[in-house]
């Protein structure tokens, strides 16, 4: 497929397909909520105050306070930005790592494709929560180093799907002219191939920045995010878990802000799929 | 199946060494940055860190073949018995979550695909989604506040007495039911897909046009075929369905390996966690391995090497 007609193709999935449309409008609203966090927080989301701990959802507090009297409804549209940022992030670290390592594979093959595969095969056989946490265990915890334990859990992943893309595309004849013109292997892969396999790539990358949504708020759900008092959801629903017989909307507000983030970027990728999965079109 | 020994080998290499890639080394960690040198040495020694990495490796892996996973840093007593006392937790829970993963997953991929486009295919789609956008940890949260607090209808925490099969069972529903929802979604999906994958085959055309009914069809020429990569897929699910089983067994606080690992990085004690993880790694091989030899038994044309 050229890139013409999968760029159509992707504008007439938005047009069309509605679930597309309705998760891109969520996640965009999510992503607004994060860049004016600051504007739109009706508190502080790390100041004390004492005088209203575990304030059920009320006008002053519609998320209810926790157990420091901090706002609720501040500490989530301030968690949106640990969130996004760590799903964003670590698929573009783990895009800048597993493409090459893809694409090396599948058009060396032979022993280097070999390699590659066993890496890929090792590396998948952790659970990508279970993978995190050992690296986080190991170096300690901070927002940069989530990123890098997501990121490496995302590697192989994106990397086994950078090799099956390379391998499709490799025996085409504009790759087959161009190493007849004796360009060399490298500039074969970055010119020829790269541009063909990004979009599909790209496509799946919003299914990825959902299960590195989820994946951040495991970890920090664990204890292993970001340090506090910065507020991350996974966090504040492990703080309100102690607090669910008296105070449920500790955990319940958080939660829906997970999910919802998630939701809308799975609600993204399920129309983008249909793309790159012609049969199932229609 | 040659395979499986190297990566596996792999895994196990690769968790010994970044463990022993914490700042200052795991007994440091474990001791504080207050502890005196002489204690730190002590410990060291005591667990063998003391000797050169190398050493320390073959050691390692000549322990672990006998199935000596090392002692815990904190109770000093050897990790396999710990591990032996909460794997039933999490076997029990891995088990009846994928088993409600099949049960309701492949059913509804089925119904979905046949009524493609129409109303019961959106509300199972969207409901699928809903599914896998679900962490673990929310959904086990949310059941537990409705059947657990509100309703009184099951314990609210614990892994209830192994030794007692009605205890043993009251504590398992919610945390499968938790787990097997996200299966379900993850399954459902992809039956639906490859079901409608089939059911454009030439094969299924032929079978139709020559009369016969349309349940023959579905069920003996469409679904078999279908199950054939769902099969392997519940093999790549393993992952997921571990991962899961972790913030399943927090939430409900299931003495299971999954609490027991977040315990070990929580005490950093990290030979054990260094044995869970490699535990659970075994665990997901271990799927995969059965999947394949399943795979061949239901699809003739693949012969297992």
């Amino acid at each position: 497929m050229s890139s013409v007609s999968r760029k159509a193709l992707i504008i007439r999935t938005f047009k069309y397909n509605k679930t597309s449309t309705v998760g891109l409008v969520m996640a965009m609203m999510i992503v607004m909520m994060a860049l004016i966090a600051p504007w739109i927080s009706p508190y502080d989301p790390i100041s004390q105050d004492m005088n209203v701990q575990h304030a059920p959802p009320s006008w002053e507090h519609p998320f209810g306070t926790d157990s420091y009297g901090r706002d609720q409804l501040s500490r989530i549209l301030w968690g949106s930005r640990v969130s996004l940022v760590v799903g964003i992030l670590s698929v573009l670290f783990a895009m800048a790592a597993g493409i090459p390592l893809g694409m090396v594979g599948g058009y060396k093959g032979g022993r280097t494709d070999n390699l590659v595969n066993r890496f890929i095969d090792m590396f998948m056989s952790f659970p990508i929560v279970i993978l995190g946490l050992l690296v986080l265990a190991v170096m300690g915890p901070g927002l940069l180093k989530i990123v890098i334990a997501i990121a490496a859990a995302l590697t192989p992943r994106i990397a086994r799907l950078a090799r099956g893309s390379t391998l499709a595309i490799k025996g085409k004849e504009y790759i087959e002219a161009a190493r007849a013109v004796g360009q060399n292997s490298g500039k074969i892969m970055f010119i020829h191939i790269l541009p063909n396999i990004l979009g599909e790539i790209l496509v799946m990358g919003t299914l990825w920045v959902a299960t590195a949504i989820i994946v951040e708020a495991s970890l920090s759900f664990i204890g292993l995010g970001v340090r506090p008092p910065t507020p991350s959801w996974g966090a504040m629903i492990r703080d309100g878990l102690d607090q669910l017989t008296n105070a449920p909307w500790l955990s319940f507000f958080p939660g829906l802000a997970i999910f919802l983030s998630v939701f809308s970027f799975n609600l993204i990728a399920d129309g983008l799929r249909d793309i790159s999965d012609p049969k199932l079109r229609g | 199946m040659i395979y499986v020994l190297p990566t596996l080998w792999a895994v196990v290499t690769f968790v010994f060494f970044i463990i022993r890639m914490v700042p200052g080394g795991p007994a440091m960690a474990v001791l504080g940055s207050y502890a005196t040198a002489e204690s730190i040495r002590e410990l060291e020694k005591q667990m063998g860190l003391d000797k050169p990495l190398l050493v320390q490796y073959g050691n390692f892996l000549k322990d672990l073949c006998r199935g000596d996973l090392g002692k815990s840093m904190i109770t000093k007593r050897p990790v396999s018995s710990e591990i032996a006392k909460a794997l039933p937790y999490t076997i029990d829970l891995t088990i009846a979550g994928m088993l409600i993963g099949i049960v309701l997953g492949v059913p509804i991929g089925i119904m979905t695909a046949l009524k493609r486009n129409r109303a019961p295919d959106y509300i199972g789609r969207i409901l699928s989604l809903v599914g896998i956008s679900m962490p673990e940890f929310y959904l086990g949260i949310l059941l537990m506040y409705v059947l657990a607090i509100k309703f009184d209808l099951f314990p609210v925490l614990g892994g209830g007495n192994m030794s007692n099969l009605g205890s043993r069972l009251h504590h398992l529903v919610l945390p499968a039911l938790t787990l097997g929802i996200i299966m379900t979604a993850f399954i459902s999906r992809m039956v639906r897909s490859s079901m409608l994958n089939v059911l454009k085959e030439d094969y299924v055309r032929t079978a139709k046009a020559k009369g016969l009914k349309e349940r023959v069809v579905i069920y003996k020429h469409a679904l078999r075929n279908a199950l054939i990569p769902t099969v392997t897929v519940i093999g790549l699910y393993a992952s997921i369905l571990m991962g899961g089983s972790v913030l399943t067994e927090i939430i409900y606080s299931r003495p299971g390996l999954g609490k027991m690992m977040v315990f070990a990085v929580k005490d950093r004690d990290y030979i054990a966690l260094q044995s869970v993880i490699i535990i659970f790694s075994a665990f997901v091989f271990l799927i995969n391995l059965l999947t394949d030899l399943f795979y061949s038994l239901i699809d003739p044309r693949i012969e297992y090497h």
